[in-house]
């Protein structure tokens, strides 16, 4: 737990040094301080028989959307592996590119995550055809749809407003993805009623608890929610 | 409407608002003195420049200034949809792209109508709009450009998202307002992504859903501060371009288009004034 915290607060102090180069210094330090009070909360994650603890506090919140990020590294590559019968060049391009950017959501909260990151989740994808064009882009709508979801839902349980930005910085391009693949399926269906209120133009984000149980129809191992913030 | 009444409201909710008009007495005095001296109707544009000089300066704390800064974008994206949908019907009557440009403008006037309604009467007036930036652009609301219109509106989707995203973190006091921002936000990219879309289908063929490095592609370099900054191929500390995992390379073009960066305050004021009137 002490080495894990340690490798999560080097990340931290690093990025306040590196990362956030745009942002003048006072501007950092005015939140620098919700950073430093959430290392404290660092959680070593552990698979016991309630399943794979994503852990409390931020680490939590970064190993949910790690593994929302799993599940949608994990499709994408088969996707581009076995891609679905027909598939135009046009096609091919764009969703090799989502399933990079995908790969590097992951790849990227691993590195960050470092000690407190969760094991490599098993995915189920039995229920999709991967040679059928409806049903991989009938999945992505599903997953980049839940995925935008969830992070605004989890946005304001962050204490740190460094993990915030990060997590701002990925729930757009999933909504760049969301639309593309909504268009793709039905030219114009970019923002429509199932995902934003008609009435004041707002996405409508979801719960944990509600993501959890919409993904865990692909998600095989067990994940455990129950220290999240809420 | 009052003029007098409009700052008095302000005040009560937020106390500074003097001692952000510098100096505080002459401006008062001055924005009163002027608006002695010209017609009525060209008040919302004087109101205009006082809450640029207000709220224009550095990164405000209260949410309520930031909630204004949003709606002033919001205004903006409004009136720029309800133009072009006015505009470009009779050319795009019956296709799809009317049909879309339609459902951003629906969506954009909900944004204002939310954002005022949050605020009640600390909500500022909608300041007056020039969408050639004093001559930069081509009228985006000729038949005859189009093209500038859906170059225009892909620079204000993309500045949206990118304002919304800066702000968020000083929107932390208050779950609710940044849960609501962010709700906007995603929205946001939704349309940026459509509009890049509709460009692709309308000849930009290689335009991307998504942005590619800093590039603005072929929107004129007057709006090349909407994009500066996105080419970020390391985030907290972590190098992301050159990755190799799974047998997958991730490029640099693909490292940048993961990432969508915040704007400050200040650079995304910067951008939204120079359509101001």
């Amino acid at each position: 737990m002490t080495k894990n915290t340690a490798l999560f607060e080097n990340k931290i102090v690093a990025d306040r040094d590196s990362g956030f180069a745009n942002m003048s210094r006072r501007k950092f330090l005015n939140y620098a301080g919700a950073s430093t009070g959430l290392v404290l909360l660092a959680a070593c994650s552990k698979n016991d028989n309630n399943g794979v603890d994503l852990g409390s506090g931020d680490t939590g919140i970064l190993n949910y959307a790690y593994a929302l990020e799993q599940l949608e590294a994990a499709f994408y590559i088969q996707v581009a592996k076995t891609f679905y019968t027909g598939i135009t060049e046009d096609e091919k391009a764009l969703l090799t590119d989502i399933r990079d950017h995908e790969v590097a959501h992951r790849e990227f909260f691993k590195a960050a995550l470092g000690g407190s990151a969760i094991q490599a989740l098993e995915v189920d994808f039995s229920s999709i055809n991967f040679a059928d064009r409806t049903s991989v882009l009938g999945t992505a709508k599903a997953f980049e749809d839940l995925g935008v979801s969830a992070y605004n839902g989890a946005g304001p349980l962050f204490q740190s407003a460094a993990f915030l930005t990060l997590a701002g910085k990925i729930v757009s391009v999933e909504a760049r993805h969301a639309a593309l693949i909504r268009d793709r399926i039905s030219n114009g269906s970019f923002v429509a009623a199932d995902v934003v209120d008609m009435t004041t133009g707002l996405e409508k984000s979801r719960t944990p608890a509600q993501v959890l149980s919409i993904a865990g129809t692909y998600i095989k191992t067990q994940i455990n929610a129950s220290n999240l913030p809420s | 409407m009052n003029l007098q009444n409009i700052i008095k409201e302000i005040e009560t909710v937020d106390p500074e608002f003097h001692e952000r008009v510098s100096p505080r007495r002459e401006a008062i005095k001055s924005l009163t003195g002027f608006g002695k001296k010209i017609a009525l109707g060209a008040l919302p544009l004087a109101m205009g420049s006082l809450f640029t000089k207000a709220y224009g300066q550095t990164q405000p704390t209260a949410i309520n200034d930031i909630l204004n800064f949003a709606l002033t974008l919001e205004y903006l994206e409004a009136e720029f949809y309800t133009r072009g949908v006015t505009a470009h019907g009779t050319l795009l009557a019956g296709t799809p792209a009317i049909g879309a440009l339609t459902t951003i403008r629906n969506d954009e006037t909900n944004h204002v109508t939310f954002l005022k309604s949050v605020l009640g009467a600390a909500a500022v007036a909608k300041p007056n709009f020039d969408f050639t930036a004093k001559g930069t652009f081509p009228d985006p609301f000729l038949p005859t450009n189009y093209a500038v219109f859906l170059a225009l509106a892909q620079a204000f989707e993309d500045t949206g998202v990118r304002a919304y995203k800066g702000q968020a973190p000083f929107l932390m006091s208050n779950k609710t307002v940044l849960g609501a921002a962010l709700n906007i936000h995603s929205v946001e990219a939704r349309h940026a992504s459509h509009i890049r879309q509709m460009r692709k289908a309308n000849g930009d063929t290689t335009l991307k859903p998504w942005i590619t490095g800093n590039s603005r592609g072929s929107i004129p370099a007057a709006a090349q501060a909407v994009y500066n900054g996105e080419e970020l191929e390391t985030q907290a500390n972590v190098k992301i371009s050159g990755m190799v995992v799974d047998g997958i390379t991730i490029s640099t073009a693909a490292a940048t288009e993961a990432f969508d960066e915040p704007l400050s305050y200040t650079d995304a004021l910067n951008i939204a004034k120079l359509f101001l009137a």
